[in-house]
């Protein structure tokens, strides 16, 4: 089975993922700024799909991060995943983009039974989500994503850039500390989850704010 | 592409600059569909667009509408010679939907991308032939008349510009220093409570309504903006429409002071004559000035009734023939986008690529990027 994952919840990030290929991953690329995803991420998957010399008809399916994450952002990453999925007629499924954070922390030595994985929602805000590990088991989400302030998040330890950022108030894990959402990630959760038969969900995007539009109230009668 | 299609190519162009996400295919010159996905009705209770609003029905119309517009001109994403898809001006966030997934289509069909303005894209739908829903006259055999002006009024742009060559040389003469004039129409019409879109309801209203019961402002037409022919002012040719919307407020807000009842369909329509008479008397001026000898209205106010009726009377007392394409392709579609593209690529200019950035305030100068 081959995935193509996308994710631009934070930086953009594309990724071919195989369940022959060592370690699952065949190609993948992800930016480090979080401003140029409709710059960089066609070219990107372009690349990509070049470099490892497939065609979208070797595709199975694809996986696109659903955020949170900035709005603008966000969407630049779906509309590809969708529109690649309408041209080469493939499935296209959705994953919260903070999941590929938490199998990173799942996966590493500094994995905690409990714990928190946050990213930057700007505005003093981080987008955040709370997971549980047992033994030898993909992270759990428990508890969100939500959109908050830092300094309001409860007390576990805090993995991602969300935590790094405002390692003054969190309990910030170091090694973390610059961690984004990465598609590489977000397609080995998709290809551990296909595999253990879990259904995945759709597209559909996980804004947790409103637009800023104010229904304006009435005139004011000048008498 | 072989040589047959780089003459009447086949192409599906891409419009999501503001709050309608459209898909349109082209053969040549020859309109095949115009699907249309508007946003408009979740913008009614904020008065006027609301761009995060815009940009996620953008996102979930996308897919649907390009599905519905291959179905309608009975052809698949194999049978496309290009893409071409608005890269400014407009809304950035709106934009960003429109060009990643136009992208993701090129890279997903390997067909060539087009990058394009969509100010000329509004021209460029003039150069379709009849038909369905074809122009049916501007652009006899795909060539546009030699002495070009048009004259662009919607919710998100008033603007004159000269095109001496649709592909490659297009100048912006003139262009509104604030609001856009659909905005203006909006902004009174709330202050009148009629509604939104704000165009509709005044021009209605406006009938009923005495013109000349009050005089507006005209804004930028002082002597110290016109200049004179020889020594233009420095707006001679652009239009401003705060200072108007703010004397109707002030009119608004003196009647009820007065404890009298505000006549509101003499205000809309003597608003409505301020609007269109700025508008028009400038947009002729600046084509006697330039040699502009055939214009052409686009914009979704090209459906106003006053401003249809008196930028003819003005155009043909000034020896200028007039030309407005049926609303449906005044307002923002993909068609013209596709149609403008098609015109690029029998011109032999070289796609975008997939690596350019959408480009809120893309000049009228840059026809594609
Ligand atoms: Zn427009």
């Amino acid at each position: 089975m081959l995935i193509l994952a996308i994710d631009t919840s934070a930086v953009a990030s594309a990724a071919l993922i195989s369940d022959d290929a060592l370690e699952g991953v065949v190609e993948s690329f992800a930016t480090e700024d979080t401003r140029s995803h409709a710059e960089v991420l066609a070219p990107g998957i372009e690349k990509l799909l070049a470099d490892a010399g497939v065609s979208g008809a070797d595709i199975d399916l694809i996986v696109t991060g659903v955020g949170p994450g900035p709005f603008t952002g966000l969407r630049s990453g779906i509309a590809t995943a969708r529109t690649l999925a309408f041209a080469w007629n493939k499935p296209l499924f959705g994953l919260m983009s903070l999941d590929a954070i938490a199998l990173e922390v799942a996966e590493s030595t500094e994995a905690q039974a409990e714990f928190l994985v946050a990213t930057d929602a700007r505005r003093k805000e981080v987008y955040w989500a709370r997971y549980t590990l047992n033994d030898s088991q993909l992270p759990e989400l428990v508890d969100g994503p939500h959109v908050g302030f830092a300094s309001e998040l409860p007390d576990l330890p805090v993995f991602g850039a969300g935590g790094g950022i405002y390692a003054d108030v969190v309990n910030a894990n170091e090694e973390f500390s610059s961690t984004q959402p990465d598609a590489a990630s977000l397609g080995q959760f998709a290809m551990a989850l296909l595999a253990a038969g879990a259904e995945l969900p759709d597209s559909t995007p996980l804004y947790l704010r409103e637009s800023d539009a104010q229904v304006p109230g009435p005139r004011k009668r000048a008498l | 592409m072989n040589r047959s299609h780089t003459v009447q190519p086949l192409v599906l162009g891409i419009e999501s600059s503001c709050d309608e996400t459209g898909v349109g295919i082209v053969r040549g010159t020859t309109l095949l569909t115009n699907t249309v996905s508007s946003s408009m009705d979740e913008h009614v209770r904020f008065g006027g667009v609301i761009p995060e609003i815009a940009s996620r029905a953008h996102l979930d119309a996308f897919v649907p509408t390009l599905q519905e517009a291959l179905h309608e001109a009975g052809v698949t994403l194999d049978d496309i010679d290009a893409i071409a898809v608005t890269s400014g001006p407009g809304l950035a966030g709106a934009l960003m939907v429109g060009v990643c997934a136009a992208k993701a289509l090129s890279v997903a069909t390997g067909k060539p991308l087009y990058a394009i303005n969509h100010l000329v894209a509004h021209v460029g739908v003039a150069l379709l032939d009849g038909g369905a829903g074809g122009t049916g006259g501007l652009g006899s055999a795909g060539r546009l008349p030699e002495n070009l002006g048009a004259l662009l009024v919607s919710g998100g742009h008033t603007e004159i510009l000269r095109i001496r060559s649709i592909t490659d040389d297009v100048e912006m003469l003139g262009s509104t220093i604030d609001d856009a004039a659909g905005e203006a129409y909006d902004k009174v019409a709330r202050l009148l409570g009629l509604g939104y879109p704000g165009g509709p309801a005044i021009d209605k209203l406006a009938k009923e309504g005495n013109a000349k019961a009050i005089r507006f402002p005209r804004g930028l037409t002082q002597p110290k903006y016109m200049g004179t022919t020889e020594e233009p002012g420095p707006h001679r040719y652009d239009w401003s429409f705060s200072g108007l919307k703010t004397a109707v407020a002030r009119c608004v807000e003196q009647f009820e002071a007065r404890g009298e009842d505000v006549p509101v369909a003499d205000i809309a329509a003597a608003f409505q004559e301020a609007v269109v008479d700025v508008i028009t008397s400038k947009a002729v001026l600046a084509c006697k000035e330039n040699g502009i000898t055939d214009l052409l209205l686009g914009g979704g106010v090209a459906a106003n009734s006053r401003l249809r009726e008196l930028t003819g009377q003005r155009c043909s007392s000034a020896g200028i023939t007039l030309h407005v394409p049926p609303l449906p392709l005044c307002t923002d579609n993909g068609a013209m986008v596709a149609a403008l593209g098609s015109q690029l690529i029998m011109a032999g200019i070289d796609p975008s690529g997939v690596a350019f950035a959408p480009d809120s305030s893309l000049p009228v100068t840059t026809v594609s990027v």
